[in-house]
């Protein structure tokens, strides 16, 4: 590095350009969370990057926030915790607040309206190959039958009897680790 | 309605907590605190901040806290929703490094996080249904059709970015009431023209 940058402010910096580049929320983001950390600053070599992946991937939670929380923590401890977080999260709220704001402003205007009309069925298919995606990680990695008996209950809880989603995960969970043992 | 910060802390750690899959994955768990169980808005305003939010770069989830607690208490909301839905995963990201092995090779763990995976496809789903429904009743059955089948080739066929696919449909969707407008007038001309 040519020029002097104080820690706090290369953690920030760092986060703030692997995520501002980063297109389509957190996991689209993850290779250039690698360019930053490893390539250019090389805060994690290539094997801690990937443990660290990988516990972030078995917890909850958006996952470009646990790699910047990780990361920012173990270079400079909280402060860094809270600059790597920072860099993450905010230029993207700020512009997301500030745009609907903008847009709220001309709600009634028949330009806004058609958008938000059309941008429906673009969210709809967007959706659509998410659950696609979704369904076939689940089949990959825990069978058909596993995926259509979770999948079935969860339809009907969800959608007949109206649960809240939190109890279905935790079954779900429950039904992961008791059940799907037992059949292996 | 009960204290605002309260709703946001819970009804947040909650997606934070049970979000598994990353923060598109998320989204109908937001959903579900948001509109079906807060009211902080309704569908259609959800359904908008999304595609906007999906616009942007950056992480999706954190945007979506942002607005949530933004829109209900300001700035100070868009901090305390955005740190209960992070908090509690970046903490437990710091102090569990240790006990890294024991939990990226339980067999255990692992089943039960692919276990969460047929609900999430479970969810989604059905936000696609209700969206395309939504898009169905607005645009009619044929235009509905026709924008379908137009974002699918966009987005599976041609591979083409969402956040681009988005401001294509933003761009015409500009112009789409101005646009139908003209045809009617066009087609109440040639009918009196005719007559």
């Amino acid at each position: 590095m040519g020029i002097f940058i104080p820690i706090g402010v290369a953690v920030f910096l760092a986060f703030f350009i692997a995520n501002i580049l980063g297109y389509g929320g957190g996991p689209a983001s993850i290779p250039l969370m690698y360019d930053q950390i490893v390539t250019r600053y090389g805060w994690l070599d290539n094997t801690e990057f990937s443990q660290m992946l990988a516990l972030g991937n078995s917890l909850p939670g958006p996952i470009a926030t646990k790699i910047a929380a990780y990361v920012g923590y173990d270079v400079y401890g909280w402060p860094g915790f809270l600059a790597a977080l920072a860099g993450t999260i905010i230029p993207s709220a700020v512009a997301l607040i500030y745009l609907l704001k903008i847009l709220r402003k001309y709600k009634q205007s028949p330009i806004v309206k058609g958008m938000s009309l059309l941008v429906q069925p673009v969210i709809a298919i967007m959706m659509l190959l998410l659950t696609w995606n979704m369904a076939a990680d689940a089949v990959g990695s825990i069978g058909y039958i596993h995926s259509i008996v979770i999948a079935g209950l969860a339809f009907l809880a969800l959608g007949k009897f109206k649960i809240h989603p939190a109890f279905v995960i935790i079954f779900a969970f429950a039904y992961g680790g008791f059940i799907i043992p037992l059949t292996s | 309605m009960k204290n605002p910060y309260t709703e946001l802390t819970i009804g947040m750690m909650r997606t934070g907590i049970l979000g598994f899959g990353g923060g598109p994955s998320v989204i109908p768990l937001i959903r579900h605190e948001a509109v079906s169980r807060y009211h902080w808005l309704d569908d259609d305003e959800f359904g908008d901040t999304l595609a906007i939010a999906n616009t942007l770069p950056g992480p999706i989830a954190t945007k979506m806290a942002a607005y949530l607690g933004y829109k209900l208490k300001g700035w100070p909301g868009a901090i305390v929703s955005v740190a209960a839905h992070v908090l509690p995963s970046c903490i437990a990201m710091v102090f569990l490094i240790a006990f890294i092995n024991v939990l990226s090779n339980s067999a255990m763990i692992s089943n039960m996080i692919s276990a969460v995976m047929p609900v999430v496809a479970v969810m989604l789903g059905q936000m696609a249904y209700e969206f395309g429904e939504k898009a169905v009743k607005g645009l009619g059955r044929v235009l509905g059709i026709t924008f379908f089948a137009i974002s699918f080739l966009l987005l599976q066929v041609i591979s083409l970015h969402p956040g681009i696919v988005i401001m294509i449909f933003l761009l015409y969707g500009a112009f789409h009431y101005k646009l139908k407008d003209r045809l009617k007038n066009k087609k109440t001309d040639r009918k009196e023209e005719s007559a």
